[in-house]
């Protein structure tokens, strides 16, 4: 047997690849962020992170009743929260961010409200 | 599950990973935000539905019944919060992950073999021991850290440090146990019957010095604080990535953490603080600094909200500069129809926002956004900082210490080398103050005293609703 066709790399180094690049990933992509857009930014990073619901997923799963199933439904309820608040927030949030209107001085602009 | 079932569900991974990165690249401009938010909402609802079509998955009533209860509670809080309560609420959604993380790492214990992470002898493989172990640890410090920094930002509990005694050497010493104790863990068979509890001795370990982390820390340094919860929340997601395996997690996990670091940074940077004196904590709160006594009886110039209004119609070009304050005051509506009415009489008007003005970064924007503020008028420090001098009026409406001219003539002040907005170059300062005292770093501020300075005294709504009404 040729030793070079078992020998592997282990998943996690595999798994630590990605991680580090993705750490530069967020890192450049973080810093082109506006900085008028700093709160969006947490907020939606919030809703994002609450991807963990994966693994609650997971652990809910299975038919049978154990402890784990309702740590695992608790754990979707509160990433729930998040996702559907987080995003909601972000978007409630983007929705005010509006450009000058198009006469540049009018005083009269969103007064309807 | 056959091979080519994991590889497309390690694919659909893949592309909720990479539709997260393309969301917060949105962000890059106020134009394509919107539009990275959806790709972001696109990327989870891949990785939900591919979760729950994998085989493992059987049940469905508890993770439709949690979801659902979740998911409406969350959409009524982000429809009703308030934008002033904003650093309140992303604090509590800390906490929220936080502890998720925690729940799932006990879940992933308690049912390894639904997880993948067992050999033969059903024994969780030792590098998932330490995954689950960093995982649940960090999750546990983002949430009792997350839940103080709620209460402080909420009013719950005071903004001001609370210092207990030898609290380094309780910190580190507990740091130290936790650490001990995750290396005991990992050696142990890790089995429910046998090193088990250490799993929950870590927790609780890390729900107490995530306590203790967070309470010596004053309002003033509120932003860092947010932000440095933010980037543990994404490192607790990273931890628990590790132990499921998942791809998703583990670069949603690292850009977050790599999100609220360099958010760190740049707050830290506002404040001419390091980060480590931050975490140290004891900044700020009620403890007056040195340059803040003796004040009360130097001459300052008071005006009215009709003299306000004179000198600002009279003015060609007015710069705003927006502080917590102001959004304590719910001020920014009037503030808004002030400057409308300034435009219509010919002033040109725009607002300076400082990195750290307000409680959580960014926080000044959404406000002004909110109150219908377009987003080109508004501009950050650098921007602007050089407009002060040719400029005719700044109005100080909730700002302070950004504003205090001691961050860069006085080198005993606390404040010495923060970068501030040169208002004090303006041909006249109009500065809206409840009254004399000292901001929130306990520092006096020379500004009040300058002869181009005029200090209107009262509520920052009421005086710009004063103001709007003088201008008639």
């Amino acid at each position: 047997m040729d030793p070079v066709e078992i020998v592997s790399v282990s998943p996690f180094v595999q798994q630590f690849s990605i991680f580090v690049l993705a750490i530069f990933v967020g890192y450049y992509v973080v810093w082109s962020v506006s900085p008028a857009l700093h709160t969006p930014l947490m907020s939606v990073t919030n809703a994002i992170s609450s991807v963990i619901i994966v693994g609650a997923l997971v652990a809910a799963g299975p038919e049978v009743w154990s402890i784990s199933k309702i740590l695992g439904a608790a754990a979707i309820a509160l990433a729930s929260v998040n996702i559907f608040g987080g995003f909601a927030v972000t978007q409630r949030m983007l929705a005010m961010y509006k450009k000058k209107p198009k006469p540049a001085a009018s005083a009269g602009k969103g007064d309807a409200k | 599950m056959s091979a080519l079932a994991m590889n497309l569900t390690a694919s659909a991974y893949l592309v909720s990973a990479v539709l997260f990165i393309m969301g917060l690249r949105g962000l890059s401009g106020p134009d394509t935000a919107r539009q990275g938010n959806v790709y972001a909402i696109i990327g989870m609802v891949i990785a939900i539905v591919t979760t729950i079509l994998s085989p493992e998955i059987t049940s469905y009533s508890w993770i439709i019944g949690a979801m659902l209860v979740g998911g409406v509670i969350g959409l009524v809080i982000a429809n009703r919060i308030a934008m002033t309560d904003m650093p309140q609420l992303v604090a509590a959604f800390h906490s929220l992950v936080g502890m998720a993380a925690v729940l799932v790492a006990a879940g992933a214990f308690l049912n390894a073999s639904a997880f993948g992470i067992t050999d033969a002898a059903g024994n969780i493989f030792a590098a998932s021991r330490v995954e689950m172990a960093l995982g649940a640890a960090i999750g546990a410090i983002t949430f009792s850290g997350s839940v103080i920094a709620f209460l402080k930002l909420q009013g719950v509990m005071s903004g001001a440090p609370v210092i207990l005694p030898l609290r380094h050497m309780v910190n580190l010493a507990l740091g130290l146990a936790i650490f001990g104790l995750i290396g005991a863990f990992a050696l142990s068979d890790g089995a429910a019957s046998g090193g088990g509890h250490l799993l929950w001795y870590i927790i609780a370990a890390s729900f107490i010095i995530g306590f203790l982390l967070i309470i010596p820390i004053g309002g003033a340094d509120m932003p860092v604080v947010i932000s440095m919860l933010n980037s543990y929340s994404g490192w607790a997601a990273a931890g628990i990535g590790f132990t499921l395996q998942n791809n998703a997690l583990i670069v949603t996990g690292a850009l977050v953490g790599s999100s609220g670091a360099i958010l760190s940074y740049i707050m830290c940077k506002g404040m001419n603080r390091s980060f480590i004196s931050v975490i140290a904590g004891g900044f700020g709160g009620e403890t007056a600094g040195p340059a803040g006594d003796g004040g009360e009886e130097r001459p300052v110039k008071r005006g009215s909200a009709e003299d306000a209004a004179f000198i600002m119609k009279n003015a060609g070009s007015v710069i705003i500069v927006p502080g917590y304050g102001m959004a304590v005051a719910q001020a920014q509506h009037a503030l808004r129809e002030m400057v409308d009415v300034l435009k219509s009489h010919g002033v040109s008007v725009k607002y300076a926002i400082h990195p750290v003005a307000g409680r959580m970064p960014g926080h000044m924007n959404v406000l002004l956004a909110e109150a219908n503020v377009p987003y080109d008028e508004v501009f950050e420090l650098d921007d602007i900082n050089n407009e002060f001098a040719t400029c005719d009026v700044a109005y100080v409406i909730g700002a302070n210490d950004v504003t205090n001219p001691a961050a860069k003539n006085d080198p005993t002040s606390p404040i010495y080398g923060m970068p501030i907005l040169d208002v004090e170059k303006a041909k006249t300062v109009l500065f809206i103050k409840r009254s004399l005292a000292s901001g929130y770093a306990g520092i006096g501020n020379e500004l009040f005293f300058a002869d181009n300075t005029m200090m209107l005294l009262s509520d920052a709504k009421k005086m710009t609703e004063g103001i709007v009404k003088a201008l008639g």
